[in-house]
């Protein structure tokens, strides 16, 4: 028995090994002191029921929607007769909104790939894990640099005339600049004053896509023009 | 009556048979309960132990179960109207009208997949953004961040390939206005239009291809690719919980 002992720690197998210390409990201190988690429960039962809770009430949600919206079904597809406006799925409308005021180039091609890398890199990118806020340090500088940046975006939205994204560039912006200004500690003005970068460049993103989404969804007609989604149109 | 169907339940649970499928028996203690989930292949993903903030309704939303809900609606749904359908034109017209005039249920079963699809592309979109807002991309989280990048794109696509199948006017001239975006693609714009549509015009072959797209090759990618999405969230730690949380101010 000895014997095999001594030929099995002749090779440096990771089957045995000395016990190593991995951690240190001095004084009064456990390991445990650290964990921040907070209480836990169990997955089984208190997760599985309340996720099985959710899914019956979209189902039955959906069953009921089912059972009163119908989805569409027009005439036989027909490459001869093309209706106008020829239209994407919604949620292709704000890039086809976009294609009414930029080339083809810039706006299917250049911008959706910007947008995608954008999204990539976004956690690889982001250096302020704290999330400190905009207006901390340097806050007039940065100030300066962010009124500079808007208003560059917005004469090169205005080249193009581009009001869909115009609108909700100003409208984030005109939060932007009340944020600045504000001397509100609570409220929502007060967690507005908190917010880091990030969050401003999401929320303009967010803004601008949601605008141009809706306007090309239910206010565009034949030729793409303005029409009102309550009015009819010989289409 | 309720104590008895309980009582039934309890015993039945202690039984050799439920035994023998469940590789346990009453998950009555946090031991069993851990090997409810730790030891069940569907659930296996899924940590033993939540943190009680992440599953407080308004910090989760469900954002992410629902989608994956929706998905497997979409599959369900999907292969019993593939009993129904040929991607073949004009057939695939006359499908969508069989669906609405003869078969039984068929419009039930189209509306179904139909909402399920929209609904999905707009929860994906939804719990991207929550997932941001929460700060869920940051370390250890950030390969996962990507993973769901490439979900959003799956599910795009398959909404997208989905969305020619009907062989309607509506679907025709989508997937029409779609395509010819890509040709503004430069040098290869539309070489990539030709092999997306097997053609220089939305036909047959377009139909075909975006068939086989939407059943196999994107389903597959997408179930691997949720499954990579969820084994990941458990590997980094469990859903990420802000500090903000732990005061009880948000």
């Amino acid at each position: 028995m000895m014997e095999k002992t001594k030929i099995e720690s002749g090779f440096s197998s990771d089957a045995k090994k000395e016990p190593r210390r991995i951690v240190f409990i001095t004084r009064n201190t456990s390991a445990k002191v650290k964990d921040d988690r907070g209480p836990e429960l169990m997955t089984y039962p208190h997760l599985l029921v309340r996720e099985a809770i959710v899914f019956e009430v979209l189902i039955i949600a959906m069953v009921v929607l089912a059972l009163f919206w119908d989805a569409p079904l027009e005439q036989l597809a027909n490459p001869l007769l093309t209706p106008n406006p020829a239209k994407a799925p919604w949620y292709f409308l704000g890039l086809q909104e976009l294609l009414h005021f930029f080339p083809p180039f810039v706006a299917g091609i250049l911008i959706p790939t910007l947008v995608l890398i954008a999204l990539i890199v976004i956690p690889y990118f982001h250096v302020n894990v704290e999330g400190k806020p905009l207006w901390g340090e340097k806050a007039s500088k940065r100030f300066a640099i962010a009124v500079g940046v808007t208003l560059a975006l917005l004469l090169l939205l205005a080249i193009f005339d581009a009001w869909t994204i115009i609108v909700p560039t100003v409208l984030v912006a005109a939060l932007l600049v009340a944020s600045y200004y504000s001397k509100a500690s609570s409220g929502w003005m007060g967690s507005l004053r908190l917010k880091p970068l990030s969050w401003w460049v999401m929320t303009w993103f967010i803004a601008a896509a949601l605008c141009l989404t809706v306007v090309g969804t239910f206010f565009r007609g034949p030729g793409w023009s303005w029409v009102w989604p309550w009015g009819t149109y010989a289409g | 009556m309720a104590t008895t169907f309980h009582a039934a339940l309890e015993n039945l649970r202690t039984t050799r048979v439920w035994k023998s499928i469940f590789r346990r028996g009453p998950a009555i203690t946090n031991r069993t309960r851990s090997v409810a989930v730790f030891g069940n292949l569907f659930l296996h993903w899924l940590p033993v132990k939540v943190r009680e903030k992440s599953l407080r309704a308004r910090a989760a939303y469900y954002l992410g179960s629902l989608s994956f809900l929706l998905f497997l609606l979409l599959v369900i749904t999907g292969v019993l109207l593939m009993f129904y359908y040929h991607p073949a034109a004009p057939d695939a017209y006359r499908d969508m009208k069989d669906l609405r005039f003869v078969i039984s249920n068929g419009v039930f079963l189209r509306n179904m997949h139909r909402i399920a699809a929209h609904l999905m592309v707009l929860l994906v979109f939804c719990h991207m953004f929550h997932v941001f807002y929460r700060g869920g991309y940051k370390p250890p989280h950030e390969f996962n961040w990507v993973i769901g990048v490439v979900l959003l794109l799956l599910t795009l696509f398959l909404s997208y390939t989905g969305y020619l199948l009907p062989w309607d006017q509506l679907a025709f001239w989508a997937v029409t206005v779609g395509t010819n975006i890509v040709s503004a693609m430069p040098v290869i714009g539309s070489k990539v239009r030709f092999v997306a549509l097997g053609g220089n015009i939305v036909g047959e072959n377009a139909l075909l291809r975006f068939y086989v797209l939407h059943v196999v090759i994107l389903p597959l990618l997408a179930f691997l690719f949720i499954g990579v999405h969820f084994w990941r969230v458990q590997k980094d730690g469990g859903l990420t919980v802000r500090s903000k949380d732990d005061d009880g101010k948000n």
